[in-house]
């Protein structure tokens, strides 16, 4: 599969890392026949964020959804911004002007006149100071400087309101016209008769009845859109060494009823992915032969949860896994899809360990 | 009368199983598989199955030798046919390599812990 995560080359390399052991958020005493909680952690428990495939139609079409919107109502709010963000520059270019020539004036006044000449068609401000620069002497011009700087300011911060609403408010009648209209048809619901194709002859196109018919979808079913916040939680892999050669996996009946599965499914599964053996011990616990990290563990059940548990269509892990004709099936119980799944094979094995012991056997 | 469902035939009978002779139903025969093996304290060992027909198994070895710096052998299975063997985890070097000799990244497996 494409979609599988991939592996981390240095999974082996590191020196025994301990992996922060976040506890099981539903308790220990959580009731194992409830449905397990319904996304499956994109991260792993010591945050590494993995691809579990794309979102679903519903997630994807909310973002989507969500950014159209901006573009169509929104429009205006973004033009709004612009305009701030325009206005915000011109702001900071007139501050910059003024302050060169009122910087030069400190050091030499003399030298000031020829640079406000050059901003005087820019700048109103520095017109009035031109004309009062005339009658005056050295010290009353440094005064009046000062004081222009104050009226600057004050200029500027009446510029700015004055300007900006009336530009909005053009925006608002040129720009949109069809929410002018759709407030005075009588709107049915929210979305409906705000679409651009209603006051024009031309056709509408596939992805705005699409957009609208996501918008009225989840307006009606607004817990579709919920299914992101949601998380699928399963305890994470208890291991233990046992010996120097076993790994003791303890909680395997208990993961396994959370997903749903069948011990016996999940374990076989475990055991053709790393390539060794192992046994179901007393008390339910798994042994399997060799040294693994609760990491790996992790990552091994991770890929089973993606390939036998999550629905392909809607990723609801509210799915059963059926034999027919000795091929599985994975059937949703959510969105109903129904598809096989690939066989648990254990491939090629390769000789490990003395061949005499194997010959015995 | 001549009513469709009131004839001998049943539409819906059981035909058995259509899958009985098909061995490949269900397995995974056009993956390239990388797998990984635990030897003795960190060692590891990393096979490669399922190689189409149409790669030299015996060349590839030799460049993977090359390219990884370390032994490997070929092995011939019953059920898998020439499996490449390599020492120490190859995985990812394995899968970057065929994928740029132009192999489809979907027909690789990587399984393993």
């Amino acid at each position: 599969m494409s979609e599988e995560p991939l592996f981390d080359p240095s999974l082996k390399k590191r020196k025994k890392k301990q992996v922060a052991f976040s506890e099981d958020p539903l308790g220990a005493d959580a009731d194992p026949t409830a449905p397990a909680p319904a996304t499956i952690d994109d991260t792993t428990t010591n945050g590494d964020v993995v691809d579990m495939g794309p979102k679903t139609a519903h997630e994807r079409m909310k973002s989507n959804g969500d950014a159209g919107e901006d573009g169509a109502e929104g429009g205006e709010k973004a033009e709004d911004d612009d305009l701030k963000a325009m206005f915000g520059d011109l702001k900071k270019k007139k501050k910059k002007k003024k302050e060169l020539p009122l910087d030069l004036d400190a050091e030499g006044s003399g030298t000031s006149t020829p640079v406000a000449g050059a901003t005087e068609d820019l700048d109103f401000s520095d017109m009035k100071k031109k004309k009062k620069k005339k009658a005056a002497t050295l010290e009353a011009f440094e005064k009046e400087i000062n004081e222009s700087k104050g009226k600057d300011k004050d200029a500027d911060d009446e510029d700015v309101p004055d300007g900006l609403p009336e530009e909005i408010d053009e925006a608002e009648l040129g720009d949109d016209p069809f929410a002018a209209g759709a407030g005075g048809g009588g709107a049915v619901s929210t979305d409906a008769g705000n679409e651009p194709w209603l006051k024009s002859d031309r056709d509408y196109t596939y992805p705005e009845l699409l957009q609208r018919f996501y918008n009225q979808l989840h307006a009606a079913n607004p817990a579709l859109l919920n299914s992101a916040g949601k998380r699928y939680t399963i305890a994470p892999p208890q291991l233990a060494r046992e010996g120097n050669k076993k790994t003791i996996f303890a909680n395997v009946t208990d993961i396994c009823r959370r997903m749903h599965r069948q011990p016996e499914h999940v374990i076989q599964y475990m055991f053709a992915e790393m390539g060794t053996t192992g046994s179901v011990d007393g008390s339910g616990r798994l042994v399997i032969k060799g040294r693994f990290q609760q990491k790996q563990v992790e990552h091994v059940l991770r890929r089973y949860i993606v390939e036998y548990v999550t629905c392909k269509t809607c990723k609801s892990p509210d799915t059963l896994l059926t034999k027919e004709n000795r091929i599985f099936f994975l059937a949703c119980e959510s969105c109903g899809s129904r598809r096989s799944v690939n066989a648990i094979k254990t491939g090629f094995q390769a000789q490990v360990g003395r061949r005499s012991r194997n010959k015995t056997g | 009368m001549n009513v469709q469902n009131l004839t001998a035939f049943d539409p819906f009978a059981d035909e058995g199983d259509p899958l009985a002779q098909n061995d490949s139903v269900g397995s995974q025969q056009d993956y390239i598989h990388i797998r990984i093996q635990q030897r003795n304290g960190r060692k590891t060992l990393t096979t490669l199955q399922g190689l189409p027909k149409e790669y030299d198994a015996r060349k590839l070895l030799k460049a993977f030798k090359k390219e990884f710096a370390c032994n490997g052998n070929l092995v011939d299975d019953e059920e898998a046919g020439q499996v490449i063997q390599l020492q120490g985890d190859q995985r990812i070097k394995i899968s970057t390599f065929l994928v740029e000799e132009g192999i489809p990244k979907a027909t690789i497996k990587i399984h393993g812990f």
